[in-house]
């Protein structure tokens, strides 16, 4: 269903991405590995449509990414480094608006979110006053009630205890049964079930 | 169900008055610059009154321009810094209107309010009650028209280094007209004549900017999000 | 239509070589141009009869001002093909005409300053053109200024493409606007860039016109080529094309 072919990249002079391609189907994710500068997080905002690729295509459910830009977003949710909330707002109200620009979301839903992803006892503090963990927690929340078919997680588990690692696992694991679809650049793998698992590695 | 177009001009709307009214003090700045800007001419040329209200039309909208650059820093650049204009851009939704309904409420805060204060600077440059209603509805519609076109630079220079100073130079040859057109209307009515005319230009410079405005805004804030 | 040709312009090997031999053969035709024309304009032309021989910097002054906007709208127009179909080389372009296009600019500015003394006896009397000239040369340095502040060279040519876009849309408006302020305080003097021109006086002029822009033409195609130099030096086709 996403379909990444042939792509190119680069970033001043850097030829980041060299004729990267690979496929995932509903159901599997696609784990990206490397070491720093590799270009996992250059390929993930290459997919999400943020960068344009010099040469190549991503194509999601047979159609250019690029061309049916609205619809594919509407469909996926982006996770980057640093969780994407304002630091004035609290986390409810940040989900309220995030998503809330999506679909239609009531305070029950975003209520269970919070609940699922241990966020629900901070939820309601401004977020510059949570720690990095409490952050990426509400962050998650987030991506639960974005009801996305596509994720694109850049390191899902920084700032995370082991708990909170544990959740990751859980949640990409619910979202692959679910027949959903993950690219997750990742350091360490993520314990998930190896048949639906796909590992790409970017060389530097 | 995807969220409706109208919808979603007021969750945006609601969010950037709901950040405006937890730190005040960003939007107090721009206006009490302008009250500033206003106190230093007649410091600098005199405290005549029947010549400040000469100079008065330059002062203020000079004045207005500076305080809408120092306030444009304040539409797009936080939210590009915290990765929430991303999300904006992967919403689903149409960016143009997005940042339409966000341009609006940066003018509804910083704009409005310069508008209607400005009569305590009009005043102190000797600039007669008559011509208050006028002033007050020049500044308005220039104000907006400044807030759309410099929506355009913010977005612009947000992958620029030092952009502050480069969105100002950025501005100012876009500003030209507005400036034009508003001091017009504002002498016009000091001098108690009709100034319709050049009220219609601000008018047709804003609905230009309404219509082409946003549109090179998202392209630039798309670029920049690179 | 024959789109080969299109499709050769967008190849910067193609391009270089191109401008690489074509660019001394214009810039001779330039020269010997400006010479004639000099010559036509300088000591051919009779005296204007109120301006006498002030009147001569119309044979620099209106190319400089003529081309000034001609490069500007050339710069968008590259700049918006380069947006659109995302040619490198139209975006090489742009970047090489703006600096020409910003001189041009204040060549103009320069010798309506030198008009302006023996007219008005005042360097500068904010006349409508020159002022309008003055938001133009903003307008170029605003876009050169971008370039600059922006470190990544794609995030560049895009910012700064979009930004002589909306230049150029522009651009009516502020004149519009600058005649409507003139017209307000100042009565109608004479403006700079007016001469009644008698029948000796204009073919130098319009050979002037010509000169300049092949004038233009050869600098524009020696900075491409150092443009295409610097944003292509890791290709391959590079080490060729010095040999």
């Amino acid at each position: 269903m996403l379909n990444v072919q042939g792509l190119h990249l680069w970033r001043g002079d850097r030829h980041v991405l060299r004729n990267v391609s690979f496929s995932v189907e509903p159901g599997r994710c696609a784990l990206l590995t490397g070491r720093n500068g590799a270009g996992k997080t250059t390929l993930l905002r290459a997919i999400a449509g943020l960068l344009e690729p010099e040469e190549g295509a991503v194509t999601w459910r047979g159609a250019p990414a690029r061309a049916t830009r609205d619809a594919f977003h509407a469909e996926t949710v982006y996770l980057g480094h640093e969780p994407p909330l304002k630091g004035d707002l609290t986390g409810r109200e940040n989900l309220g608006f995030s998503v809330g620009i999506r679909r239609a979301v009531t305070a029950a839903e975003i209520d269970a979110a919070l609940t699922r992803t241990g966020a629900r006892e901070f939820a309601d503090r401004q977020v510059r006053t949570l720690s990095a963990g409490q952050r990426r927690r509400i962050a998650l929340a987030g991506v639960l009630l974005a009801e996305a078919t596509l994720w694109l997680l850049d390191e899902p588990t920084t700032n995370l205890d082991a708990d909170g690692q544990q959740l990751v696992a859980e949640l990409a694991a619910d979202h692959l049964a679910k027949q959903g679809l993950i690219v997750a650049a990742v350091h360490h793998s993520l314990p998930l079930p190896a048949d639906r698992v796909v590992g790409i590695e970017l060389a530097a | 169900m995807k969220t409706p177009a109208l919808s979603v001009a007021v969750l945006v709307a609601r969010r950037d008055l709901r950040l405006a009214f937890r730190k005040p003090s960003q939007l107090l700045q721009p206006l009490l610059f302008f009250l500033i800007v206003a106190t230093l001419f007649p410091l600098t040329l005199t405290p005549e009154l029947s010549r400040l209200r000469d100079a008065a039309p330059g002062v203020l909208w000079v004045g207005a321009l500076l305080s809408s650059l120092l306030a444009l820093e304040f539409l797009f650049r936080e939210d590009a810094q915290d990765g929430t204009l991303e999300q904006f851009a992967l919403s689903g939704q149409s960016l143009t209107w997005m940042l339409f309904a966000k341009t609006c409420t940066h003018w509804l805060l910083t704009g409005v309010p310069l508008a209607l204060a400005a009569p305590l600077a009009a005043g102190a440059l000797g600039v007669p009650t008559a011509a208050m209603p006028g002033l007050i509805a020049a500044l308005l519609l220039g104000s907006f028209a400044m807030s759309l076109t410099g929506a355009i630079s913010a977005g612009l220079t947000l992958g620029a280094r030092r952009g502050g100073v480069l969105l100002s130079l950025l501005s100012l040859p876009l500003a030209v007209p507005i400036l034009v057109f508003g001091a017009d209307a504002t002498q016009r009515a000091i001098a108690g004549d009709d100034f319709a005319a050049p009220m219609y230009l601000l008018g047709a410079i804003a609905v230009l900017g309404i219509t082409l405005a946003p549109l090179a805004a998202a392209a630039a804030v798309r670029i920049g999000l690179e | 239509m024959n789109w080969v040709w299109f499709h050769r312009f967008g190849s910067p090997p193609w391009v270089y070589g191109f401008a690489r031999r074509w660019a001394p053969w214009i810039g001779a035709a330039a020269a010997i141009a400006m010479g004639i024309a000099l010559y036509g304009g300088l000591v051919l032309a009779p005296p204007d009869y109120q301006q006498k021989d002030a009147f001569r910097i119309v044979y620099v002054h209106a190319p400089s001002a003529m081309l000034s906007l001609a490069i500007y709208s050339t710069m968008a127009v590259a700049a918006a093909v380069g947006l659109i179909w995302r040619m490198k080389v139209a975006h090489a372009a742009a970047a090489a005409c703006a600096p020409i296009g910003a001189w041009f600019t204040v060549a103009t500015l320069g010798t309506g300053m030198l008009w302006g003394k023996p007219m008005w006896g005042t360097y500068w009397a904010w006349d409508p053109r020159l002022t309008s000239e003055l938001v133009l040369l903003f307008l170029y340095l605003g876009y050169m200024g971008l370039r600059a502040a922006i470190e990544d060279p794609v995030k560049a040519d895009k910012a700064s493409a979009l930004l002589a876009i909306v230049g150029i849309v522009n651009v009516p408006i502020i004149k519009y606007s600058v005649n409507w302020w003139n017209s307000l305080h100042q009565p109608a003097t004479r403006l700079i860039g007016e001469a009644d021109m008698g029948k000796g006086m204009v073919w130098p002029l319009l050979l002037m016109f010509l000169a300049f822009t092949l004038y233009f033409a050869a600098v524009f195609l020696v900075r491409l080529r150092a443009e295409l130099l610097r944003r292509e030096r890791t290709a391959s086709w590079i080490r060729e094309a010095l040999t």
